[in-house]
């Protein structure tokens, strides 16, 4: 493989996704949503507003939440009082799989992007017609969705980190961000949710003509990362290091294996023969 | 000499659909090819087939000495394509466009750069290079598409309809330019058209397509020889011609006229064996005391042979 060719195919399918504000807009509106408004809001609308958060470490569903926790998440809740626990519970924890809908979203939309959009405006024959082999075309265009979702995810991991750190300065006095269990999760889960989303939208975009149908149809794995959220609240999978490590491995497997099926149906004449020759 | 390109037998299906089927041609080093035929014909299906883009379902092909299913990426390193539609980035300049094509074609830089800017410069696009494409004109994109065809300086340039949508000055340059790249660089062209006159124009030899099987192929002269030999002549009279068909019917007597076609009550439309026959044909007409009032020869035009060839076609698919 080509070095320079996987270089040019990325940054040209990059370019193309800049001029596309369908492509780029929702990935700055959800980061901003997350990693700004959602913690600032709950970490400062409680003081601002006076609402008492002993209220809602007392909600039935928050009481499941603590009564199944592992020993090991509860003992950084130790020593804290219910505001700071309710912090800790709501952004360090009951958030974090929220935050894999960064990978995924991000990787679908720029491979939609790259492998769909090429299609619907026409210039994947023109792109079939260069030298390079299908797998450099697969792999540049795969580096293309990757790279950009995966430093995208992390830049957010860092910002959200700044942002619940510096507005829960005063309550904490120290940096408590990012718990043990979100390392599994940016640095395993997340590169391995890229991966599965990118096969994903290049299996359906094999078929689906254009960016916002194959878009909108590998968005519909976000159910994976709510199926996490709703598992976590409801006490059934708590995304310990351990859990997350274990549920990484599940993704990897997964991504590995739409991973084959996509570079198996990425050749030349598959893709001309469904775009009806 | 060896062909450059050599199809034979050539199939191809899209699912139950036989779009090439049984196809055999070849070309030589600076031929100019005319692949013609209707929609459908199987004209962008050969050409994808010869790029590697496509495997055969049968049949042999060589390009430029290789395989293009097992060599495609080394083939289409010396092969250029004017697709049907331009397929250009329109949210790219036209020089972002030739820049991602030429790395991809693995120029190196230096040289890509300088033929980017001959080529821009060729082509009359300098003043906009830096202009995002979609913002150009149907013709300017063709005239890109052109330039990006050329960038690597293929050894085999495929072009797909070239003057689809151009004016006829535009069309003209695109002429001017096939019959350059053919005639000074020794590049093989392979021209898909429906524009017959274009063909006629440019085409060294011909194969005519009909839902991917081949009608015929050959030079214009080879094809006239074999399907419509002769010259045709249109004579004009000053009166009309005697009602009844007697007239016609003692031209069509004449030694040497093979076939008659009355075009208006004046004129008529004679196919004669050899230029030897129109004077004898003349000197009887006068004798008759018919008021001849123009003889105009032409040759049997390529599409007068295309419409022949296709109305076989229709006639078979009538009778079956």
């Amino acid at each position: 493989m080509k070095i320079e060719i996987l270089k040019a195919i990325a940054a040209k399918d990059l370019l193309e996704v800049r001029q596309n504000k369908a492509a780029w807009v929702p990935m700055v509106i959800v980061p901003l949503i997350f990693v700004l408004l959602l913690p600032l809001g709950l970490i400062l609308a409680p003081q601002l507003l006076n609402i008492p958060l002993d209220e809602f470490l007392a909600d039935p569903d928050l009481e499941i939440f603590l009564a199944n926790m592992p020993p090991s998440l509860m003992k950084t809740l130790e020593g804290l009082d219910a505001v700071q626990s309710a912090i800790v519970m709501g952004l360090g924890y009951l958030f974090a799989p929220m935050f894999l809908i960064f990978p995924l979203m991000f990787s679908t939309v720029i491979a939609a992007e790259s492998f769909a959009g090429e299609r619907e405006r026409k210039t994947l024959e023109a792109l079939l017609y260069t030298p390079a082999t299908d797998g450099e075309l697969f792999m540049g265009k795969v580096l293309a969705a990757f790279i950009p979702a995966l430093l995208l995810t992390w830049g957010s991991f860092v910002g959200y980190a700044v942002v619940v750190n510096t507005a829960a300065w005063p309550l904490f006095g120290r940096i408590w961000f990012p718990l043990a269990s979100w390392w599994p999760l940016m640095f395993w889960i997340a590169p391995a949710l890229a991966v599965l989303g990118i096969s994903a939208t290049v299996l359906i975009s094999i078929r689906n003509q254009t960016f916002m149908g194959a878009y909108q149809l590998s968005g519909s794995l976000v159910v994976l990362v709510l199926a996490l959220v709703f598992g976590q609240i409801a006490g059934v999978l708590y995304l310990s290091v351990g859990i997350g490590l274990l549920v990484g491995l599940v993704v990897w497997l997964a991504a590995a294996g739409l991973t084959a099926a996509a570079v198996r149906s990425f050749r030349r004449s598959q893709l001309l023969s469904a775009a009806g020759g | 000499m060896e062909s450059v390109i050599r199809v034979d037998n050539l199939c191809y299906r899209y699912g139950k659909h036989l779009a090439v089927d049984h196809l055999s041609f070849d070309a030589q080093p600076g031929d100019v090819l005319g692949l013609l035929g209707p929609n459908g014909a199987g004209k962008t299906t050969t050409v994808r087939l010869l790029n590697g883009l496509l495997e055969p379902a049968s049949g042999q092909l060589r390009v430029l000495g290789m395989d293009p299913v097992t060599q495609g990426c080394d083939l289409r390193r010396h092969t250029g394509v004017l697709t049907e539609t331009p397929a250009l980035y329109e949210r790219l300049t036209a020089r972002q466009n030739l820049t991602f094509f030429g790395t991809m074609a693995g120029m190196d830089a230096a040289d890509r750069e300088s033929r980017i800017t001959e080529l821009l410069d060729f082509f009359d696009l300098s003043a906009r290079a830096g202009d995002r494409v979609a913002v150009y004109s149907k013709g300017m994109k063709q005239r890109l598409a052109l330039a990006r065809a050329l960038l690597h300086r293929p050894k085999i340039l495929f072009l797909d309809e070239p003057t689809s949508g151009l004016d006829p000055e535009a069309s003209q340059s695109v002429h001017d330019l096939i019959e350059t790249v053919s005639s000074q660089n020794g590049q093989t062209v392979l021209l898909c058209t429906h524009n017959l006159i274009e063909a006629e124009r440019l085409c060294d030899r011909l194969v005519i397509l009909d839902r991917g099987k081949l009608l015929a192929s050959g030079s214009l002269n080879e094809l006239r020889n074999q399907y419509a030999p002769g010259l045709w002549v249109n004579l004009g009279f000053l009166n009309p011609l005697p009602a009844g068909d007697g007239a016609l019917k003692e031209m069509a007597a004449f030694p040497g006229v093979l076939d008659i076609v009355p075009e208006s009550d004046q004129t008529v439309a004679l196919r004669v064996a050899e230029e030897a026959v129109i004077p004898a044909l003349v000197v009887r007409l006068v004798a008759q005391g018919a008021a001849l009032t123009s003889l105009v020869p032409r040759q049997v035009s390529l599409e007068d042979i295309y419409f022949h060839l296709r109305q076989g076609i229709s006639t078979l698919q009538e009778e079956v």
